[in-house]
């Protein structure tokens, strides 16, 4: 096969994944699209079998152990793991692609005549030593910081922000010291140089996530899945592949919108996101405003409002997923439309702690998407609705975010659930979400709190019916 | 005036570059219900590294670079497959309304 047969096999599997992504603008297209990205990733991977066979004297029982292995190991978390942990996984898999990407490096450092990358010397070509100390850097960053994402969203350390004093400054002078160690790199080839590179920006990546707390997650999960897309990229110039640039391009954009849309969604830069330390408990300002009357209901009231309703609106959030109540949420609905109460749901973009994380528990509910909304679509509708029932949300309800300048959460983009003619907000107890501020919306006349579990609640609320 | 050979990298950098902007112009019409996953996909698809990997564990004789491109392909293996299963498992979820 000759090299260019190969390169334009690689394009043709690029184009498929293009047409992988497009797919995903509708869930009717979507399912087709993640086919051709499978059938796109055999291309690419038998062509470059192939191109080896032909070159190289190979042999294919390890690599065939390797990929039984680790596809088996893949598929079985695939089909088993709960979508509840999703946000954890997609965590896992990013740090996977960091590390691949400084194995392969580090192959191609010991071994640069494989990927046709030594002078005639045997060095190294500069060009290819700054590529491959950017796939490395890149790599190992997403790598330890993936791993500290999954740690916090496993709950195996606590999501709250470790900071320390000097934090930043020391973040910036090893950032500095590893952006001179990969000019010496590039300059000596050193070998102890190359592994003190590595080690540090693993300590960087590290270093990078732990101050980021558990709610800024969808952030901090879309920006690791663009720096694995750039780990890629980076690799894929090392190898002269465009298969790997292209895709490492598109994912790395990828991730970089969703990054931009989720701060957008929070009103926060994202150097404040990545600065970290904002939220966890006793952040923020004191929450306490002196005791106010609420109103608490039972479940029967609950019911009984929601009965008599024209309209409701569901707006889940993450303490729906921590409770697993998606499904009771959706028996509820079940039941209230079957009375002729008109049932939708509205999702905030960082309800959760992924991108699109309560969309996926919604579906795995068996709930139709199109009766879920997004919050540009779906928030006028507030002012006509008789009952907004919050369920594991909070800060995204928050009317301060809109109406108090002086919130630290002024000016993020709220769900207007405050105009609704009843609010029925299920929590735990009156404690301030994850920005530690207070909700006013406890408060209002119009709001009927209804103190559980969000899954038991649910549950009694549908015996209630 | 001597023609001069434009070098390869800048090829292969302008390909980065427009792959770019076709990721951005993709990404911006996914629709936000599916970005958990767009974010699965994406994972499996820069598992493409994986062809990476596999020339380091090609050659017959064993040394260090054989065995990182080994744990590599196993490590790229696993988000292959688990990255398109549990994508595909998820798609699979969004249904529409029953009439």
């Amino acid at each position: 096969m000759s090299a260019n047969i190969v390169a334009l096999l690689y394009l043709v599997s690029a184009i498929l994944f293009i047409l992988a992504l497009r797919g995903l603008s509708s869930p009717e297209s979507s399912r087709r699209g993640n086919i051709l990205a499978m059938i796109g990733m055999t291309i690419a991977v038998a062509t470059t079998v192939v191109s080896l066979h032909i070159t190289h004297v190979t042999s294919y029982g390890a690599i065939l152990a390797a990929v039984v292995i680790g596809g088996g190991i893949g598929l079985l978390i695939a089909f088993r793991i709960k979508m509840a942990a999703m946000p954890q996984l997609i965590a896992a898999f990013h740090s996977l692609v960091g590390l691949a990407a400084v194995l392969v490096a580090a192959a191609a450092f010991y071994h640069p005549e494989a990927y046709g990358i030594a002078s005639a010397s045997g060095q190294i070509e500069t060009a290819s030593r700054i590529e491959m100390a950017l796939g490395i850097a890149i790599g190992a960053i997403t790598f330890s910081g993936s791993v500290v994402a999954f740690a916090k969203l496993q709950a195996l350390v606590s999501g709250n922000p470790v900071v320390f004093p000097g934090q930043h400054i020391l973040n910036l002078i090893l950032g500095l010291v590893a952006i001179g160690l990969i000019g010496f790199f590039v300059k000596t080839q050193s070998t102890e140089v190359f592994w003190i590179m590595t080690a540090l920006t693993f300590g960087l990546g590290f270093l990078l996530i732990i101050p980021i707390g558990g709610a800024d997650m969808p952030v901090v999960i879309s920006m690791l899945n663009s720096y694995s897309g750039w780990a890629a990229a980076a690799t894929g110039f090392t190898l002269e592949n465009t298969a790997l640039i292209i895709t490492g391009a598109l994912v790395g954009s990828s991730g970089a919108i969703l990054s931009y849309i989720m701060c957008r969604a929070m009103n926060r830069s994202f150097f404040s996101v990545i600065l970290g330390g904002f939220g966890g408990e006793g952040a923020g300002p004191a929450a306490n405003k002196g005791d106010r009357p609420v109103k608490a209901g039972s479940a029967e009231d609950a019911a009984f409002i929601m009965k008599n309703a024209g309209s409701v609106i569901i707006v889940p959030g993450y303490g729906m997923a921590v409770a697993l109540a998606q499904h009771a949420v959706r028996e509820m609905a079940d039941i209230l439309k079957e009375q002729g109460v008109k049932v939708s749901y509205a999702i905030h973009p960082v309800a959760g702690r992924m991108p699109g994380h309560m969309n996926v528990l919604l579906a795995e509910a068996n709930v139709p998407y199109d009766d879920v909304f997004e919050l540009e679509a779906i928030n006028s509708d507030f002012r006509t609705t008789d009952v907004a029932f919050v369920i594991g949300a909070n800060d995204v309800t928050n009317p301060a975010a809109r109406d108090d300048p002086s919130s630290p959460i002024y000016g993020m983009p709220i769900l207007d659930v405050d105009k609704a003619k009843t609010v029925l907000f299920v929590k735990r107890s009156l404690a301030p979400g994850y920005a530690g501020i207070d909700n006013d919306l406890f408060y209002n006349e119009n709001t009927m709190m209804l103190f559980g579990d969000a899954k038991r609640m649910t549950e009694e609320i549908v015996k209630a019916l | 005036m001597e023609a001069v050979a434009i070098d390869p990298f800048v090829f292969r950098f302008s390909i980065f570059v427009l792959a770019v902007f076709v990721g951005y112009y993709v990404v911006w019409s996914v629709t936000p219900a599916l970005h958990t996953p767009l974010l699965s996909v994406t994972n499996a698809i820069s598992s493409v590294i994986i062809v990476g990997a596999l020339i380091a564990a090609a050659p017959t004789a064993f040394t260090g670079s054989k065995i990182f491109g080994l744990v590599a392909i196993g490590l790229a293996s696993v988000n292959i497959f688990g990255g398109f299963a549990v994508t595909q498992r998820m798609l699979a979820m969004y249904k529409k309304k029953k009439k």
